[in-house]
């Protein structure tokens, strides 16, 4: 088993730990932080067949979403709508190893696929009364709360990447997914832009 | 405090508590905060403000907004500087300086104006007639007409200011806040409805803040929009936006809006803010209540500085109070302009008389003008201004019956400003920005909004849809916001809608497009159209007279409406007159679409901070910092950033890709090849998708091993290429170009959705899942060895083109034996968030063999030296598999495949086609240009009869000399013949051979 420090985030060379340290939580306008090594596996199959549904949940415990762009949560994984036949099963770190052979074992005999793709992208959190702030200045999609909120998730381009963008409360606070060699851009560019309505690094 | 000789002692919307200095050409003035650069200039008697485009006329104000043609303006110093900015638009700040423009030396002594003496000389189309003939001696002339042409001068320095961009969104978007646009804001606010509302002036009210007199629910005009902006402030789904112009409207209600967030701080106060703002905003409905722009009357020697729109002198004498003490001579068509004469008065400038083109007006305005005193000459025009630099009187004279001549002997008026209105033209621009058409009002005379386009949902609202009563103008915008809130399912109450008692009615207007004089227009005095580029009524005469008769010609012909005003004072006159001389209908002479933008916008605002390091994203490896530490020189390979070399201290890339590339065929080396595509494909049907997308056959590909294939598109050209290995019997591993990866990943799925959506197939992109680096070399193995001990490595158990799943340093891998340079190689997969842990474990363990990384230079070379392609370099989507000799890749028991029946067209089948070939210069150490064009036989000049070029070109040091690759027709049976290549002063002759130079048996791939 490799050794934690020698596993790196994808951001980890911005040092987001120590500045986390610095504090300026309480007065911040936006917290942006990495979420890293989150545990991220393509599911794809056919939402109208109850034997894919019931395999999802016996090994998730999630029920599959089938409403357009909303997440189900139960516990600690989350299922992500991408499409009509796709989904992210997401969760903490280092679960693929245990979820993708769970997952294919429980899609025996089905037209279904499982792929892990956990380490194609890292998450970029953002939180705060400034974050629609922010990301209205990437992301085209109307982000008011009437609108779009918590459970709810868009395959959208933010900046100039591609991203997922999930909202998981009302602060607000969301999650970006992002391709790890875009990450270095996207961080940079949305911190610079996060600057002018009062930064802090999330833990 | 230096005195500002026209500013009156009260009132007005400026702060005189808050006196601002500013320099206008060196010149030390002094306005007050709330002032434009015009108000103040005029407070301070300052007329004469610019030189016309073509003659160099001393030009003044004509206007108080967005309009404005002449009072262009250079603003600001060095790097900040900005040209052509209209001072009717730019707020005044302390510290402000100004510049005129199109002047040498000085506004008053303009060498220039030497165009105005000769300007029988230069009518319309002289350029196109004179120097465009003989058609290559414009070359010549164009140096010296350019340096002439243009008005103000561009910043040569970087831009030091910030923007900013954002997207928003909302039910409706309310453009213009005039009486119009802010009845319905508080209809639709007071629903709940997202509202966002903009206007381009820097307060909210619109025409409101230039009246005197007008009520609306009982308060004065500007107390009512105090107390709607109140309103509306407090709501927390409305957003006021002032200082900001819609300038485009796109399809789906999708419009851009300038805010101009600092401007008016000037340079130093905004240093924390950014300057500008673009919007980018999608609305469900868009209400365009952008108002009416006056249009001109067209008489003799209307440029004249003086010379002003009536409403513009209402805007100065009531909202900025700078117009005291003047002395004016109104002519008009229509009722609205005795307002003017009506306030001006009231504001202390002496009306000496309104000239009313109509022969017996009688309505209210007119009679309470009279009864003030002021005298009112109808039937009569303007025939002439005195005054050069300066208006300081005019000529006036009965017309004749018919309105077309003017009769008897000339009355002289003294005075300083001549006022003209014409009628009013609506704002129809963002309308027609949507390609709705926009139609002719007789009513009005003038263009007003037609149908909207579907798919478009918008309103024209008051003056821009030509209701310019005020009480309407109230009574639609409320309609509009409850309105359109009602069918966005808002039910709250809109309330009351305001209302304003005793509106004076007033008689229709009488058209007159040109205003006759005592001489033939053309002769004596100019009668102007449009004033930024010059073009005059005779101008729009010569046109018709040498057939430019469509508005797209007379535009083309005269450049009228083509200054950066886009004619907005200038359209419907120059129409009207064309109609009048072809003797039709106005609005068969065509009407002009409107474009964005609608007032000039900044490059700065596009690209807000998308400049330098964000201008594009740069996707960098998990291995990249590693890179940067180790001296690697970058190559952009589409958006990555990839290491094309590493030069040690002192080396030269001849040097280092030398080193690298011998290193391979000697040690061990590594590169990163991490961004490759790769595209997991799992179902039953993965197999048979393979064989489609694929030439070759891949049924009995067996699990655990890879295969090279070759993608066609559906005209029988290469189209992409890679290995794909088998993981299981349903689940499949394609790896693609760098380049190709998007476009493989679409080209898949459009296949499977639209033609084959039965076949049971997933596509899912990995390319990120897995970083990449593969070790080249004989060493290669030995290496691997020292760090794995779940992986047998020797050529039995791990055969070539297989892969194996184990660890390496300790960490999970899959490693494929495959091979991008004929060497012993194994490409290493991992997690990205192990690969700098395994990649430094290889550096170290490797540097006993002197483990070389190497670049995509070094990579390209090793990859030429065994003749393998790339795709895009050797192959340009006109290339087949035979033309690249790889026949042997086309499965001949397949039935079908994408692009296989192409390949059996006459011309694909061609025995003759380009070949891919080598190439050896006699001399082995001239390296040959990529690109480079090569002929059979040499001529002493071009042209030549080019039989192909060189695709990819290196030296090589394992061979000890210049290889190239090349494209050349017949080539397979041209082996051994001479080809020469023509260069710029010399020719190089190179030999034709088969397009692969070293390990020619192929035996080093087991090291």
């Amino acid at each position: 088993m490799v050794e934690a420090y020698q596993r790196r985030s994808a951001l980890n060379h911005f040092g987001l730990a120590a500045r986390a340290n610095q504090g300026g939580h309480a007065t911040a306008g936006v917290i942006l932080g990495e979420s890293a090594h989150r545990t991220i596996i393509n599911i794809r199959g056919d939402a109208n067949d109850a034997a894919f549904t019931n395999a999802v949940k016996s090994v998730t415990g999630v029920d599959v979403p089938t409403k357009a762009n909303t997440v189900n949560k139960a516990g600690e994984v989350s299922i992500l709508w991408l499409g009509p036949d796709e989904w992210w099963v997401v969760t903490t770190p280092d679960r693929s190893d245990e979820l993708v052979p769970a997952l294919r074992q429980a899609f025996q005999g089905q037209h279904a696929a499982v792929i892990d793709v956990s380490e194609s992208r890292t998450v970029i959190t953002i939180s705060g009364a400034k974050a629609r702030d922010v990301l209205a200045r990437g992301i085209s999609l109307d982000l008011h709360p009437q609108v779009f909120g918590p459970g709810q998730c868009a395959q959208t381009g933010m900046s100039k990447c591609n991203v997922l963008l999930h909202q998981t409360d009302d602060k607000p606070s969301y999650d970006i997914y992002v391709l790890k060699s875009f990450s270095d851009y996207l961080w940079q560019w949305t911190e610079k832009i996060a600057t002018n309505f009062g930064l802090a690094i999330g833990a | 405090m230096t005195a500002q000789k026209n500013r009156l002692g009260q009132g007005g919307r400026i702060d005189r508590t808050k006196p601002l200095r500013f320099t206008f050409d060196g010149k030390i003035y002094y306005g007050y905060q709330g002032d434009t650069l015009a108000s103040a200039l005029l407070a301070n008697g300052v007329t004469l403000v610019g030189r016309s485009f073509k003659y160099h006329r001393p030009r003044g104000i004509l206007s108080a907004g967005a309009e404005e043609p002449n009072a262009l303006i250079q603003l600001g110093l060095g790097d900040r500087t900005e040209p052509n900015l209209r001072a009717t638009q730019i707020e005044l700040y302390d510290g402000l300086v100004a510049e005129s423009q199109n002047r040498w030396p000085s506004l008053t002594t303009d060498f220039g104006a030497a165009n105005s003496v000769i300007q029988k000389f230069i009518p319309s189309g002289f350029y196109y007639k004179t120097f465009m003939w003989p058609a290559k001696a414009w070359m010549f002339y164009e140096k010296f007409i350019r340096q002439a042409a243009g008005l103000g001068k561009g910043p040569t320095e970087q831009d030091p200011d910030r923007y900013d961009k954002l997207y928003a969104s909302c039910d409706l978007l309310i453009i213009g806040a005039g009486p119009s646009g802010l009845a319905t804001a508080l209809a639709a606010g007071r629903t709940g409805a997202r509202v966002i509302l903009v206007d381009e002036q820097q307060e909210l009210g619109g025409s409101l803040l230039s009246e005197r007199t007008a009520e609306i629910d009982g308060k004065a005009a500007a107390d009512w929009v105090a107390a709607a902006v109140a309103e509306l402030t407090a709501m927390p789904d409305v957003t006021l936006l002032s200082r900001t112009v819609a300038w485009a409207y796109y399809d789906h209600n999708s419009v851009s809006l300038m805010e101009r967030v600092t401007d008016h701080l000037g340079p130093v106060a905004g240093a924390n803010q950014p300057r500008q703002r673009l919007w980018r905003v999608r609305a469900k409905e868009v209400i365009l209540a952008t108002g009416a722009i006056e249009r001109p009357l067209v008489y003799s020697d209307n440029d004249r500085p003086g010379c002003m729109l009536a409403s513009a002198a209402r805007t100065y004498a009531n909202r900025y109070g700078s117009m005291r003490g003047q002395r004016a001579v109104i002519m008009t068509n229509n009722d609205g302009a005795y307002r003017t004469a009506l306030d001006l008065t009231d504001a202390g400038v002496t009306v000496f008389a309104v000239v009313d083109l109509r022969s017996n007006p009688q309505g209210e305005l007119v009679k309470a003008a009279r009864a003030k005193g002021i005298e009112i000459i109808a039937g009569h025009a303007i025939t002439g201004v005195k005054g050069k630099l300066a208006v300081t009187g005019v000529d006036v004279m009965p017309l004749t019956a018919d309105g077309k001549g003017v009769t008897s002997a000339s009355r002289h008026i003294h005075c300083d400003l001549v006022l003209s209105s014409g009628g009013w033209q609506p704002t129809v621009h963002l309308h027609s920005q949507t390609r709705a058409k926009v139609v002719w009002s007789d009513d009005i005379q003038a263009f007003v909004p037609g149908d909207k386009l579907p798919g478009q949902n918008n309103r024209s609202i008051g003056g821009a849809h030509g209701v310019f009563r005020l009480a309407d103008c109230l009574a639609e915008g409320h309609a509009a916001g409850s309105e359109g809130a009602a069918k966005l399912g808002f039910g709250g109450q809109s309330g009351q809608a305001p209302t304003v008692s005793d509106e004076p009615a007033e008689e229709a207007l009488l058209p007159v497009w040109i205003v006759p004089s005592d001489k033939p227009v053309g002769q004596g005095g100019k009668h102007f159209v449009d004033y930024q580029n010059d073009v005059t009524a005779a101008d729009v005469m010569l046109a018709h007279r040498e057939g430019y008769r469509s508005v797209e010609h007379l535009k083309r012909y005269t450049t009228m409406g083509m200054a950066t005003d886009q004619g907005k004072t200038s359209n419907v006159n120059a129409l009207a007159i064309m109609a009048g001389l072809r003797n039709v209908e106005i609005p068969s002479v065509g009407t002009t679409t409107f474009r964005p933008p609608y007032t000039p916008v900044t490059l700065g605002t596009f690209s807000g901070i998308d400049k330098g390091d964000f201008l594009d994203p740069i996707r960098k490896t998990a291995m990249h910092q590693w890179h940067e530490q180790h001296g690697a020189v970058f190559e952009c390979v589409g958006q990555w950033h990839r290491p094309y070399y590493y030069p040690k201290p002192g080396e030269s890339m001849h040097d280092a890709v030398n080193r690298e590339v011998k290193a391979a065929r000697t040690g061990v080396t590594i590169v990163d090849a991490t961004t490759l595509g790769k595209i997991d494909i799992q179902g039953p049907d993965a197999a048979w998708f393979l064989n489609m997308v694929y030439t070759n056959a891949w049924t009995k590909l067996e699990p655990g091993r890879c295969r090279y294939g070759l993608m066609l598109g559906e005209d029988g050209m290469v189209f992409d290429d890679g290995v794909t290995s088998r993981i299981s019997e349903n689940h499949f591993h394609m790896t693609t170009t760098t380049g190709g990866a998007p476009r493989v990943m679409s080209w898949l799925e459009e296949w499977h959705q639209c033609e084959w959506p039965d076949k049971k197939v997933y596509f899912t992109s990995v390319t990120e899942q897995w970083s990449v680096m593969a070790l080249n070399g004989p060493l290669s193995r030995k290496l691997l060895e020292e760090l794995t001990t779940d992986i047998p490595l020797d050529d039995d158990s791990f055969p070539f083109m297989s892969f194996k799943d184990g660890h390496l340093a300790g960490v999970p891998v899959r490693i494929f034996r495959i091979s991008f340079t004929g060497e012993l190689a194994f490409e290493v997969n991992c997690k990205p968030s192990h690969a700098l842990h395994i990649w430094r474990a290889l550096m170290q363990a490797g540097e006993k063999y002197d483990i070389t990384p190497y670049g995509t230079e070094a990579m390209h070379v090793l990859r030429a030296e065994k003749g393998f392609i790339i795709v895009g370099q050797e192959t340009d989507g006109t290339i087949t598999p035979y033309d690249l000799g790889m026949g042997w890749i086309m499965a001949k028991s397949k039935t079908d495949f994408l692009g296989r029946r192409s390949l059996t067209r006459e011309d694909t089948k061609r025995p003759d086609r380009k070949h891919l070939v080598g190439l050896l210069t006699d001399n082995p150490n001239e390296v040959l240009l990529e690109g480079g064009q090569i002929v059979a036989h040499v001529k002493d000049k071009p042209p030549m009869d080019m039989i192909g070029h060189v695709t990819s070109s290196y030296y090589s040091p394992n061979c000890n000399r210049s290889i190239a690759l090349a494209l050349v027709k017949n080539g397979r049976n041209r082996m051994g013949e001479t080809v020469y290549l023509p260069y710029e002063g010399k020719v190089i002759p190179a030999r034709i051979t088969e397009p692969k130079f070293f390990d020619l048996e192929g035996k080093r791939i087991n090291g």
